[in-house]
């Protein structure tokens, strides 16, 4: 289980002296195996959460555990075993191919002077085939479709062999289609192969389509969290968003919609 | 063991790309590029030392009858060829690797070991120990190439600190921009030191600007030997965080790199092989960014085997540069600096047409 205890955090900088903190009090439990979703409007800490989630940002107080483990402590190599990020987006500076992309993930698993053998190689040729990405292997990653981007790094980071992967927004830039594509990858990799995941999203019916938990921030702090049906509610949405929504369960989708009325002044 | 590697590896059909992309593993393409690269430079190093506008018999060279002060060849060979082929050698690798490392640090493939203002420092204190005429030596250093070290170290810590002000990890654009600046504020006070200097001095300090590798003698490559060893050492502890970084500081953290330490090891080695480079030759240009993208064409992106290739290539270019500086219009020589420029301008160009 990865577990978020009374989180703080404050961006700081010498322009910046207010006392406000980006998280507050920030308290998650994820359990193993679950796909749990981040709501809330811009700017409200999900993705400082998912900084912190990473080890990435030290918390300024509170602490983040995975299976009773601090990550504080821990190296960012032994973190970076247990977990994986998938950012929004991903922009290499050098055109590396989609081969050498998906490799990067065994990164923390190597030495510092060990290069990747052939159980490194098959565990990458693993993640290209979950992630539908093998025919690409030998493609500049640049040249890829936004879907297609998408999906590499997701590839790269099953190679990392995570316990838990953390998505920012992995649907943010994509078109409709992609989107469908990327959210049936996830639900693929959760429920088969049992990847505990935690998503930071703005999409709505992504995350009632994906999600069996959520929670809901604003203003850094913790509005409501639980299954997704208690927490998905028109109610809900209006505190959250300050915005009136129709929520319905569709039969065909199988899981609620929202349908976005009007924002409350 | 994580759950991906307990399930059973899928028996999906593999594709023809994946085919051909997972044979050739990187221990395989390390082991040809290192070779085909190294028999380059050792081709090279091996041949330029032989040709000149003096032509030299490699049998009198080496006849141990004929006593060395005698001998001209042997002088020829030894004192004025050797020395300069060793010391093209050690300069190019050095500024071809900081290259390597200073784009991948920037995540900018158009930086340069120049870019962060640690040649400018250089030149400024070279400059200045010409015009000046200091004679401070500290063991095998003399006063030129000491104070082009110390103009390094000043400007290297002026941009490093500027650049880890804010946070532990560096800000790659604070690190773009202050260098920039500070290669413009230290051109201004090389200006200014020019126009009070006398005109010997200046020409003295404007060829050396130029970039030169007639060192004379073994001494001057002694002296920058360990500075240049202490960066490679550096250099071979990077490359696969260097593909990280590349990609982005937040991706690097998340696949296990410490971010803030392998930008401090990136920023320090690529310093250091600079400013030794820089006082051993001069600053001779585009060497470090003609040789990685060169390297980059031939075998790919991965740090892993371009910065070991761009060192060794960088070595043979360089020495091939030096040897086209002293014989394409001999007895006219050439500034090494100047056949560097010549090449390395319109490739720069052609890069940024072909990238754009």
């Amino acid at each position: 289980m990865l577990r978020a205890s009374e989180l703080f955090y404050r961006y700081s900088s010498r322009h910046d002296t207010s006392r406000v903190f980006s998280l507050d009090n920030v308290s998650v439990d994820v359990e193993r195996g679950s796909l749990m979703g981040l709501l809330g409007p811009n700017g409200c800490g999900k993705t400082t959460l998912l900084r912190l989630l990473s080890g990435v940002l030290p918390a300024h107080r509170g602490a983040v555990a995975l299976n009773d483990v601090p990550l504080r402590g821990q190296s960012r190599r032994q973190i970076a075993k247990q977990i994986a990020v998938v950012p929004q987006e991903t922009h290499p500076a050098f055109d590396y191919t989609v081969l050498e992309m998906v490799l990067m993930g065994r990164h923390p698993h190597l030495g510092v002077l060990e290069l990747e053998g052939p159980a490194d190689l098959a565990l990458a040729r693993e993640a290209l085939v979950a992630t539908s990405t093998e025919h690409l292997a030998s493609r500049a990653y640049m040249t890829l479709s936004g879907g297609e981007k998408q999906r590499v790094v997701i590839a790269s980071a099953l190679t990392q062999t995570p316990e838990v992967l953390l998505l920012d927004e992995p649907t943010a830039s994509l078109d409709l289609g992609y989107q469908l594509e990327v959210a049936t990858l996830l639900t693929r990799l959760n429920r088969d192969r049992g990847v505990t995941m935690v998503l930071a999203t703005h999409d709505l019916n992504l995350a009632a389509a994906l999600c069996d938990r959520l929670v809901l921030m604003r203003d850094g702090r913790v509005l409501a969290q639980g299954p997704t049906r208690d927490v998905l509610t028109a109610p809900m949405i209006q505190r959250l968003y300050d915005v009136d929504a129709d929520v319905r369960f569709h039969a065909a989708a199988g899981h609620v919609t929202v349908t976005p009325l009007r924002r409350i002044q | 063991m994580s759950r991906l590697e307990s399930v059973t590896t899928s028996k999906g059909p593999m594709g023809m790309d994946l085919a051909q992309a997972m044979p050739r593993s990187i221990r395989a393409r390390l082991a040809t590029t290192l070779t085909g690269f190294g028999l380059v430079a050792i081709a090279t190093c091996l041949l330029a030392p032989l040709v000149g506008s003096a032509p030299i018999s490699l049998a009198r060279v080496f006849d141990r009858s004929i006593p060395f002060a005698e001998n001209v060849d042997a002088q020829i060979f030894f004192v004025a060829r050797m020395p300069r082929v060793f010391a093209g050698a050690l300069t190019g690798a050095a500024l071809a690797a900081a290259g390597v490392v200073f784009q991948a640090l920037l995540r900018n493939a158009l930086a340069t070991p120049f870019t962060l203002g640690v040649s400018a420092g250089a030149s400024l204190g070279a400059m200045l120990a010409i015009v000046f005429g200091a004679t401070v030596t500290l063991g095998p250093l003399s006063a030129v190439p000491l104070a082009s070290l110390a103009g390094a170290a000043i400007a290297a810590g002026i941009v490093y600190r500027l650049a880890t002000m804010q946070d532990r990890a560096m800000s790659t654009t604070v690190l773009l921009l202050a260098g920039v600046t500070l290669n413009s504020f230290f051109s201004a006070l090389i200006l200014f030191v020019q126009y009070i200097a006398d005109f010997a001095q200046v020409y003295r300090a404007t060829r050396w600007i130029m970039g030169d590798l007639d060192v004379g003698s073994f001494q001057p490559i002694v002296a920058a030997l360990p500075m240049t060893g202490v960066a490679f050492v550096l250099f071979a502890l990077l490359p696969s965080s260097l593909n990280l970084l590349s990609v982005g500081a937040d991706a690097a953290a998340a696949r296990g790199v410490d971010v803030a330490r392998a930008q401090r090891l990136a920023f320090i080695s690529a310093s250091l092989a600079t400013a030794a480079a820089v006082s051993l030759a001069g600053p001779i240009g585009f060497i470090g960014i003609v040789v990685p993208h060169l390297v980059r064409l031939i075998v790919g992106v991965d740090h892993r085997i371009v910065l070991p290739a761009s060192a060794l290539f960088g070595a043979a270019f360089l020495v091939a540069c030096d040897l086209a500086a002293r014989t394409l219009l001999a007895p006219l020589e050439i500034p090494v600096g100047v056949v560097t420029a010549m090449l390395g301008g319109p490739f720069f160009l052609w890069l940024l047409v072909r990238r754009g």
